[in-house]
This record gives structure tokens, sequence and C-alpha cells, in this order.
């Protein structure tokens, strides 16, 4: 496992080992409340669209990156799409092996121009092929924190 | 020296010291507001230069690439400049350079910082700019090296602390009329020279906040600058140098690497005496003592002479040279890269008299804007002029 | 004569209110960013140096400094250095600060005094970073003549924390 190998045969004296304590507190932004804040108390998906470009951005934003455009118009796409792409991961962030192969797939939501990522479940790995539909399972709405979690994954439709 | 380059338009967010937006959304309010003020549209825009700080700070790597949308760099020729603190001045000089070199006939340049996402605070970010065989097992902090330059400084020209609070004083009193400002204040020198002692002979006051926000610029060739306004304020000269990073191998009372950058862009701008040819100077100011040290590398004054000018008004707005008449770092908040472009959006208000409350009160022609970064050892200079 | 224009600058400043009561939507993350550090050639010798009680310069012969930290090349003359030297354990303090914050902004009661110390048998104005102790804060001046306290050698471990702090040399 390349990616799990470390220097381990150096002298005190030839390196010197360290962290970089950063922690990092994130707030949604405008446009990322909005949409948190529809998944969380609706269950539903918001997006913006542009009206110069015709693009609709899920999650929605306050700007149309192409045309740069403040988007005021948001509205709600399927919480269900298209499978766009797939992987199989089978490593952790260590390079360590994983007990359980994640699925990850790219799903573009019915009335989006843009794609999720987000991981798949209930199906395996030799049953998945671009261009399937699958749908949100989203966690309880008690339990739901605002926030891509809130989506535990994408089921085949 | 290359073709003719003017700032055509400029924008900013406020600084604030926790925003609500992303730093995607205040890039992009920066952006859009000085495509605006110029009447261009993204479509007219031919390249896209980025200033940032450090990811740690915003919590992203590759942070140019995350922060492209709001700078407007969909498919578009992109780059991001980074030399710390001297960021927000030096990412002006990208911008002129494709408008100077003849690539590009208009660059929109983006600066942002998001400092609020680091925790618990960002200084603990500065930690890792030191040396970490060498210095970081001392557990030093960014603080120290302000000190040892400010003690360095002090003592070489038997300075006192109560002339270099009225920098704070006067930064922090000329942000109440920014718009955009954190911590516009009304202080006294006493209120300083009681305010906390972080590391002597730096106490709370001498200090700019931590912020977030962001500022943009529109640089345009000549032809484009003619046709989108009538008043073009025109980057003149630029300049930037940079001294040893052995920090502790040189002396700290004199800034000679900002001088070297003040010589270069003067030479391009044609500038042969500072002190009279230079009407009003925005110098980076994240402590009170810098903005004096900057004054003296660009040779406004002479060398420790800065505090007097100080204490004789001549840098106040109603001053023969008002310096930091924005508010400064001190006053209007120090989101890093951002707040150096803030210092060019101020000299393009002052120039073209529309700085409000904030105009100085003399005639200016030309400005400088300063900035400073690294460990200590960078400079960036331009030059405007109308 | 002075034309503001009216504009309305965006940016919504929030509270630590906002965060603490839940009003925005946060996410948080620890990066997990582990190095290991080479020393490098010339610090790697340097640290060596340490761990025997010594500070070791190096020399180029061209401009004729004598540095310290050491480095493989003289960065002025861009070319090899010449001569490893050893420099004596005393030095000047060149400035100093007296520091009551921490690393990370924890305030402290007894200050720390960073210090910025030229080094004897270096060149003037070659100086490294360090720590001064057993001192009277308000005594520190520049230009104060110190000497370094060294960890006892056999707990010595090669890092620049060998010299536990330096002390004023005694007249």
């Amino acid at each position: 496992m390349a990616l799990k190998e470390r220097v381990e045969r150096l002298t005190q004296t030839k390196a010197w080992y360290g962290e970089l304590p950063v922690e990092s507190l994130y707030t949604a932004g405008i446009a990322g409340e909005r949409f948190f804040r529809t998944l969380k108390d609706n269950g539903e998906f918001s997006g913006t669209k542009c009206k110069c470009c015709g693009i609709v951005y899920v999650p929605g934003r306050i700007f149309c990156e192409r045309c740069f455009a403040p988007l005021e118009e948001w509205l709600t796409v399927a919480s269900y799409g298209t499978l766009e792409s797939w992987t199989v991961v089978y490593v952790g962030l260590d390079g360590s092996r994983l007990a359980e192969p994640i699925i990850v797939g790219l799903i573009r939501l019915d009335g989006a121009s843009t794609v999720l990522v987000h991981r798949l479940g209930e199906v395996t790995p030799d049953t998945l092929s671009i261009g399937m539909k699958f749908t949100a399972v989203l966690k309880p709405k008690t339990k739901r924190e605002g926030a891509i979690t809130d989506i535990l994954y994408f089921k085949p439709v | 020296m290359g073709r003719r380059v003017a700032i055509v338009g400029v924008g900013m967010t406020k600084f604030v010291r926790r925003a609500q937006e992303t730093g995607q959304e205040l890039a992009y309010h920066a952006a859009k507001m000085a495509l605006d003020s110029c009447g261009l549209h993204l479509g007219q825009v031919d390249g896209v230069v980025l200033g940032s700080a450090p990811d740690s700070f915003d919590g992203v790597h590759m942070k140019g690439e995350y922060l492209s949308p709001g700078a407007g760099a969909w498919g578009k020729p992109y780059m991001r400049c980074f030399v710390g603190g001297a960021t927000g001045v030096f990412s002006v000089i990208n911008g002129w350079y494709y408008v100077a070199s003849g690539l590009f006939d208009t660059c929109l340049v983006v600066c942002e910082e998001k400092m609020s996402s680091f925790q618990p605070h960002a200084q603990a970010a500065f930690l890792t700019i030191f040396d970490h065989t060498t210095e970081r097992p001392l557990k030093p902090n960014l603080l120290w090296i302000f000190a040892l330059e400010m003690n360095r400084y002090m003592s070489t020209y038997g300075l006192r602390k109560e002339d270099i609070a009225l920098v704070a004083v006067k930064n922090k009193n000329n942000a109440l009329d920014h718009p955009c400002a954190q911590i516009a204040d009304k202080v006294t020198v006493e209120e300083i020279l009681k305010s906390e002692v972080l590391a002597w002979p730096v106490q709370r006051l001498d200090v700019s906040p931590v912020s977030d926000g962001a500022t943009a610029v529109v640089l345009a060739n000549e032809t484009v600058a003619r046709r989108v306004t009538d008043k073009p304020v025109w980057i003149e000269g630029v300049g930037w140098a940079l001294d040893t990073a052995y920090w502790t191998n040189r002396d700290l009372c004199y800034p000679r690497y900002v001088e070297e950058a003040a010589r270069m862009a003067y030479k391009m701008a044609g500038v042969t005496d500072p002190r009279h040819q230079i009407h009003v100077a925005e110098p980076y100011d994240p402590f009170d003592y810098k903005e004096l040290h900057h004054m003296e590398g660009l040779l406004l004054c002479g060398k420790g002479e800065a505090p007097q000018l100080t204490v004789d008004g001549v840098t106040r707005r109603d001053g023969e040279l008002p310096v930091c008449p924005s508010g400064g770092l001190l006053g209007v908040g120090n989101p890093i890269s951002a707040a150096g472009l803030m210092k060019v959006a101020e000299l393009f208000w002052q120039l073209r008299g529309e700085a409000g409350k904030r105009q100085i009160a003399r005639k200016a022609k030309r400005g400088i804007a300063q900035a400073w970064g690294d460990l200590m050892q960078v400079g960036a200079v331009v030059v405007v002029g109308i | 004569m002075n034309k503001e224009k009216k504009i309305e600058f965006p940016g919504t400043g929030l509270s630590d209110a906002d965060f603490k009561e839940g009003r925005v939507l946060t996410t948080r993350w620890k990066v997990d960013a582990r190095y290991t550090w080479d020393a490098g050639v010339a610090i790697g010798r340097y640290l060596e140096g340490i761990k025997k009680g010594v500070i070791l310069g190096v020399r180029c012969y061209k401009c004729g400094r004598t540095m310290v930290p050491p480095r493989i090349f003289c960065e002025w003359c861009f070319r090899n250095i010449d001569e490893w030297v050893e420099l004596k354990d005393t030095g000047t303090v060149n400035t100093f600060s007296l520091c009551y914050v921490t690393w990370d902004v924890k305030r402290i009661k007894e200050p720390q005094i960073p210090a910025v110390i030229e080094i004897d048998g270096a060149s003037p104005g070659m100086g490294i970073m360090h720590l001064l102790g057993e001192v009277d804060p308000q005594k520190v001046h520049i230009g104060m003549r110190v000497k370094a306290v060294w960890r006892p050698a056999g707990e010595r471990e090669g890092a620049i924390t060998d010299i536990l702090y330096w002390k004023p040399l005694e007249k």
C-alpha cells in the first residue's frame, strides 16, 4: 500500500514531526443556507435558474458563473435523477482497505443542469450502469441538520 | 514600458468579522460590483487574476480553484497569485502585466479572504509560516515577529509609543467614513496605551482585526478605458521586491525591500521626488507602526521621521500628504489580500474625487499603494495617477 | 464636488450568537495534517551540533559572511558555502518582545521573551530566533549580552529546544 507507507527510519536529528493545527468552521453561505434549509425542513432539492443561460444550478447559487447574472429565481427539482457516472472505492483516506467498499455516483436530478456527487446504496456494483434512475434516501426529518449528510444515499428507482 | 493600463472599475464587500457569505459569494459580490461600476459584462473580460492568502484561512485547499466561479473565471485564462500580505497589491501588478504586455485588453482582479473559517482563531494558522525545524518548536506566534520588528524600529530611531499610536487614532477615525469598515472607532492615544499588552511593544489597539471580505478592480488598456470611462486611473508604475527569508539575518528597523519595490515603481512612473510627486498614500498598516515603517521605505520621508509627520498632522486627510485616508487595515479591516486591494480601490476613488466624506482636502493627481507580506520580506507597490 | 455614488456594499456580518444559537447552518472540519519534515542537509548538521552543545555556522568566502542558521548555499552569491565553523554559545540581543499571548491566542501571566540573538562568531546582524530566560522582563534590553542555557547532555534530542533559553551573561 503505497499510500500508507511512512518514512520510518529517520533519526530524530534528521526530521521533525508535527501537525498543522487546522480546524475550520464553514458557513453554508447565502445560497447554501436556503438549499440546506429546504432540504432539512421540506426534504426537497432547490436550485436557481439563470434566465440568460438557462442553466439550473442545484444546489442553488446566488450568481451564474457563466454570465455573472444574480440569480434570484428559486425552484424545486425532483429528488430523483439519472446516474451520470460511478465508481467503487476500496481504500480510505489514509490508504487502508475499507471493510465494505463505497459506491459513489454522479446524479443529475430531473430538472437540474448540474450533477450532485453522493453515495449510492441498496445496489451492488455489478448491476450499475450509467443512465440508471436513482432517488434520494433522506434521514428522518427529526434527524436532519441541514447538511449534505441529510441525504443518506441514492438508491435505484 | 508596455501598453498603458488603467483601473476603470472597483467593487468591494463590507469587511466583517464573520460573513455569512461563502468565499465564492464574497468574491462574486466584489467582482460583479467592479464590472457594473464600469458597465462591462463578464463576456468582455479577457482574463482573471485572483489574489488570496494561505489556503488554511478559508480552510479550502486549492482556494484559487474553489473561488474561480465567483471571481468570474469560468472558461477564461485564470491565474492565482500569492505573496502573503502583499497579495492584494501584487495581484494588481499581475493584472497590469497581462494588459501591459498586450496579451489581454481587459483583466479582472479579484481578492478574497475568509479568515473566520479558521478555528478557534486565525492567529494559529500563522504558526506554520515559521521554519518547521528551527523555529516552530519554540511555539512562536505571529505577534512575535511584529513585536520584534517594532521594538527594533523604535529602539533604532528612539521613537515613542504615543507617537506611533497616533496612526491607529487617525486610521480608525478615518474609517468612520468608510461604509465597509469593520472596526472604525474614535479612540485616543491614551486608550491605545492602556489597551491589553499582547506582545510588548504591541498592544491590542495597535493591531488590525481578522476579517472576511473581498475587493475587485477592473483593468483595461487605453482603448477600452477611454470607451468605458472618462476618468481612467492609470497605473503609472509597479514594483516588487523581497529580502531574504532568513529574517533573523537582517536588520528589521528598515524595510529595504519596500524601498527597492518603490524605486522600481517610481522609475517606471517617472517619479524622481516622491515627497512632492506623491499626493496621497495607502501604505500597508496591519499594525500602527507598519504604516510609518512603510512610509519610510516608500521614501515619503527619511528614516525614523514618519512618526513626526504623523504628530504634525501631515498625514491626516486634510494634511499635505494624506496617508491611509480609507481608514486602512486598522480601521476598515484586514481580510489580507482584499485589504491590500482595498487600498488600490481607495486611490481610485480619491483620485477621481469620488471618496465622499473620505475625500482628502488637497488636490491629488498621483497616489501610491503598498502592501507587505510573507515573513516580513515582500514589498509590492503600485503608483497610480490621473 | 464629492460625488459619492450611493452604493450599497454587500456582505452579511454574523455575530457569535448567530453561531451559538444555530441561526446559520455551518459545517465543522478538522484537517488531519501530520507531517514528517526533513531537517535537510544543513539544518540536519546544525541539529547534530546542537545535540553536542555546539552552534554551527557556515562561511561564504565570496561575500565573507559567516551565517547562522547554516545553509548549504549563500543566497547572496548563489554558490555553495565554503566552510563549516563552530560559533560561540553567547550572543547579543538584537531585538526582543514580552509576549503575553500563546501561539493559539491564550493569555499568559508571565511573558515569554522571544528575541533575535546575534550569535558570537557569526557576522554582525546574523541572528537566530529564540527565547530569553532567568531575567527580569523589565530589565531586558537591546544590546544585552546573553549565553545559551543547554539541556543536560544526556537529555538532548537534536532539536532547537536543546537550548532551553538564553540568560544574561554575568558581568
